[in-house]
C-alpha cells in the first residue's frame, strides 16, 4: 500500500471506526464463554488437550463458515456445502484408494466442489433462481450422487497414516494442530478478499442493492459465479480436512454442518440482509460454536442440553448485533411493542 | 482498453439512431433519433414513464436496446462489448434518480467502485481512496465540518447530500457527458441551487449534459435544447429562446390531453 507522505493533514482517525473494533463484541462473548467453562470445569479447561482437540475438530467447519460469509455479504445463501462435503470427501478418499496419489485426490476435491459451485452459480445468476431454493435442490442431488458413487459406504483411508499429506494437512505443527493453521489462513485470505479486494467490494455492492451494482458497472452475474465457485471449493479444502482428521470417510459426514457454519456466521454478527458481513465475527462465532459442543458436556451438564443452551446462545448473539449495529430499530421495536394498548 | 478519444474532433458526443428498446411487450422507446453536441445541455422532459429513464439507461449500458444504432463521438459503438464500465471508459457519467450509491457502504467505497484504485492483483488501495474521497468532500462539496467523511456510510445521508456525492463522483472522473436524471427530486430550495449551478458549471467547463428534470422552469433556464418524450417517442425538439415557459407548459399540457384522448 503506498506510504507517501500527505500534502495536506490526513483527516483525524473516524472516532467511529477507531472505538468500533471488527467484531469486537464477539470476542469478548468468545473470552468470557472461556471464563465460564474454566469457572466449571476447571479440570478440563485449565488443560492442553481440550484445546487441542478443539483445533483438529473446529477447522473444517470454520472454514465452511467464512466461505459462507462472502456468500451471505452478497445477499445470497448456500446451504449445498454439506453435499459437497460428501461428494468431495468421496472423490479424495476414491482416488486415494484408487491410484494411491493423495494429492491428486485433494485436487480432485477442490475442483469437484468448484464445479458444484459453477453449477450453483450459473443456475442463481444466470437463470435466475433464488440461491435458497437452487442450493436445496443441488444439495440433494450431490448428495445422492455421493451416495450412489459410494454405494453408501464409509472407506478407511489408515494408509494415509504418517504421509506426507496427513502431516501437512493433518499433523502438528509445534504442537498445535495444523488444521488449525489452514482454517486462520484461509480467515486471512477470506478478510483480505472481503475487505481489501475488489471482488469483495463488488460482493458487499451486490450484496447491498443489485440494481446499484450494476449501475456502477458490476459485472453481477460474472461476480455470483465467481462467489460460488470458491464457496465450492473450499467445500471441497474442508472435506479433506475433515476426511484426514477421522482417516476414514462416510457418506454423511457433512450432515451436521449444515446449521453449526450458518450459526457461526450469524453468531458472528454478520447481517443476514448482505452488504456487510465481518470475517472475524465468523471466525470467532465458529470457535464458539465448535466450543459450545464439547465444552457444555464436560461441565457436566447433561448432553441433550446442548443444543438448547447453542439454540440460547444463537439468539442472543444475533439479537446483540442488531442492537448494536441498529440501536434505533430495538427503539423502535420498544416502542411498537409497548406503547400499543 | 480505455482509448482517450476525448482528444479528438467530434461533433456528437453521442447519436442514437433509430433505439427502440422493449420489455417484454412493453415498448417503452420506439426508433429515438437523438444527437447531442460536445457542448451541448440538453433537457429531457416528459411524462411519468415516457421512458426518459430508459433512454439514458440505454446510452450508458446499463440495458441493451432491441433494435437501433449509437454513435459516441461519431464512432459507432458495438452492442456487444458495451457495458457500463466501457461508457464509464468513454468518460459517460451519470447520477441516477434512484440510488446510485451503496447504502451501506462508506463513501471511500462508492467513490471508487467499479473502477477501484488497485494494485495489479487488485487489492484495494484503501488509504489512497480514503484521501481523494475526503478531498473530493471537502473542496468540491464543501462537506465540511458537517461531520461526513470517507468513512461514514450512505444511509446517513440526506437525499441532497446523496446527490451531491453522486455528482462529487462525476466531476472527479472527469466525464465529457453527465447524464443527470431527477437530481433535484426530493432537494430542499438551497440544495436545487447547488445542483442547478453544478449544471452551469457543466456547460462553462465546456462538456454536455443530459438533464431529466420534471420541474419545466429549472430545465427551460438551463437547457440550450429541450427534447419531449411521449410514450417512447420523440415528439418535439424545443430551443427555449423559441417558446417561453408558459407556452411550453402549455404545449406539455395539449400532449397530455391528447394522450388521455388516445387512451378513451
Ligand atoms: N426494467 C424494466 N422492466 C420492465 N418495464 C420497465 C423497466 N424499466 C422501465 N420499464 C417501463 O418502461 C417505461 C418507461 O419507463 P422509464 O423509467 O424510462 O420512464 P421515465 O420517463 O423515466 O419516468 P419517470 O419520469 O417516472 O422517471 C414504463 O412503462 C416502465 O414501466
Ligand atoms: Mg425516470
Amino acid at each position: 500500500m503506498s506510504d507517501t507522505p500527505l500534502k495536506h493533514p490526513a483527516p483525524a482517525l473516524n472516532p467511529r471506526t477507531a472505538v468500533k473494533l471488527e467484531g469486537l463484541p464477539i470476542i469478548i462473548v468468545f473470552f468470557v464463554l472461556i471464563g465460564l467453562f474454566v469457572g466449571f470445569a476447571p479440570t478440563v479447561f485449565l488443560h492442553w488437550p481440550i484445546y487441542n482437540s478443539f483445533l483438529v475438530t473446529i477447522p473444517p467447519m470454520m472454514i465452511l463458515s467464512l466461505g459462507l460469509t462472502l456468500v451471505i455479504a452478497a445477499g445470497e445463501i448456500d446451504l449445498s456445502f454439506p453435499a459437497v462435503i460428501a461428494l468431495s470427501g468421496f472423490l479424495f478418499a476414491y482416488v486415494t484408494r484408487t491410484y494411491d496419489a493423495p494429492w491428486l485426490g485433494l485436487l480432485a476435491a477442490i475442483a469437484g466442489g468448484a464445479l458444484i459451485g459453477v453449477v450453483n452459480g450459473f443456475l442463481i445468476a444466470v437463470i435466475g433462481i433464488p440461491s435458497i431454493i437452487i442450493t436445496i435442490g443441488t444439495s440433494f442431488f450431490w448428495s445422492g450422487i455421493a451416495t450412489v458413487l459410494s454405494g453408501g459406504m464409509s472407506y478407511t483411508l489408515e494408509r494415509l497414516a504418517g504421509t506426507a499429506i496427513n502431516g501437512i494437512l493433518s499433523g502438528t505443527v509445534l504442537g498445535i494442530p495444523s488444521e488449525a493453521f489452514w482454517a486462520l489462513g484461509v480467515a486471512v485470505v477470506v478478510w483480505f478478499i472481503l475487505n481489501r479486494h475488489r471482488f469483495g467490494e463488488h460482493l458487499l455492492f451486490i450484496g447491498d442493492s443489485r440494481e446499484v451494482a450494476r449501475v456502477v458497472g458490476i459485472n453481477t452475474l460474472r461476480e455470483r459465479i465467481k462467489l460460488f465457485t470458491l464457496m465450492g471449493a473450499l467445500g471441497g479444502f474442508a472435506a479433506v480436512l475433515l476426511t484426514l482428521e477421522n482417516l476414514s470417510y462416510f457418506p454423511t459426514q457433512g450432515q451436521g454442518m449444515l446449521l453449526s457454519a450458518l450459526a457461526a456466521v450469524f453468531i458472528g454478527g454478520t447481517s443476514v440482509f448482505g452488504g456487510t458481513a465481518t470475517v472475524v465475527g465468523s471466525f470467532f462465532g465458529a470457535l464458539i460454536i465448535g466450543m459450545l459442543d464439547a465444552g457444555i458436556v464436560a461441565t457436566g451438564v447433561a448432553g441433550f442440553w446442548v443444543e438448547v443452551i447453542v439454540g440460547l446462545v444463537f439468539v442472543s448473539a444475533v439479537v446483540l448485533h442488531i442492537g448494536i449495529d441498529d440501536p434505533a430499530r430495538i427503539r423502535q421495536l420498544q416502542r411498537r411493542l409497548f406503547s400499543k394498548t | 482498453m480505455a482509448e482517450t478519444t476525448s482528444s479528438r474532433a467530434y461533433e456528437h458526443i453521442v447519436r442514437a439512431d433509430k433505439l427502440s428498446v422493449a420489455f417484454g411487450k412493453v415498448r417503452a422507446l420506439s426508433d429515438i433519433d437523438l444527437a447531442i453536441g460536445r457542448n451541448e445541455i440538453v433537457g429531457l422532459i416528459g411524462d411519468n414513464g415516457a421512458g426518459k429513464s430508459t433512454l439514458i439507461k440505454t446510452l450508458t449500458g446499463v440495458i441493451p436496446p432491441t433494435s437501433g444504432r449509437l454513435f459516441i463521438r461519431d464512432q459507432p459503438v458495438d452492442w456487444a462489448n458495451f457495458s457500463v464500465r466501457r461508457a464509464h471508459d468513454l468518460r459517460f457519467e451519470t447520477v441516477y434518480q434512484e440510488k446510485s450509491l451503496g447504502e451501506k457502504q462508506p463513501l471511500w467505497r462508492n467513490f471508487f467502485v467499479g473502477r477501484q484504485i488497485t494494485n495489479r492483483f487488485g487489492f484495494i488501495k484503501v488509504r489512497e481512496q480514503r484521501r481523494i474521497a475526503n478531498e473530493i468532500l471537502q473542496r468540491q462539496l464543501g462537506f465540511r465540518g458537517v461531520g461526513i467523511d470517507a468513512d461514514s456510510t450512505v444511509a446517513k445521508l440526506s437525499g441532497g447530500e446523496r446527490q451531491g456525492i453522486a455528482i462529487g463522483r462525476a466531476m472527479h472522473f472527469d466525464a465529457d457527458l453527465i447524464i443527470l436524471d431527477e437530481p433535484t427530486t426530493a432537494l430542499a430550495i438551497k440544495e436545487v441551487q447547488k445542483v442547478l449551478d453544478f449544471v452551469r458549471r457543466i456547460k462553462a467547463s465546456g462538456r454536455a449534459a443530459i438533464y431529466i428534470e420534471h420541474n419545466l422552469a429549472h430545465v427551460h433556464a438551463l437547457a440550450d435544447r429541450l427534447v419531449v418524450l411521449d410514450r417512447g417517442r420523440i415528439v418535439a425538439n424545443i430551443r427555449p429562446a423559441d417558446m417561453s415557459l408558459a407556452d411550453l407548459t402549455l404545449f406539455l399540457i395539449d400532449l397530455q390531453k391528447t394522450k388521455i384522448g388516445a387512451a378513451a
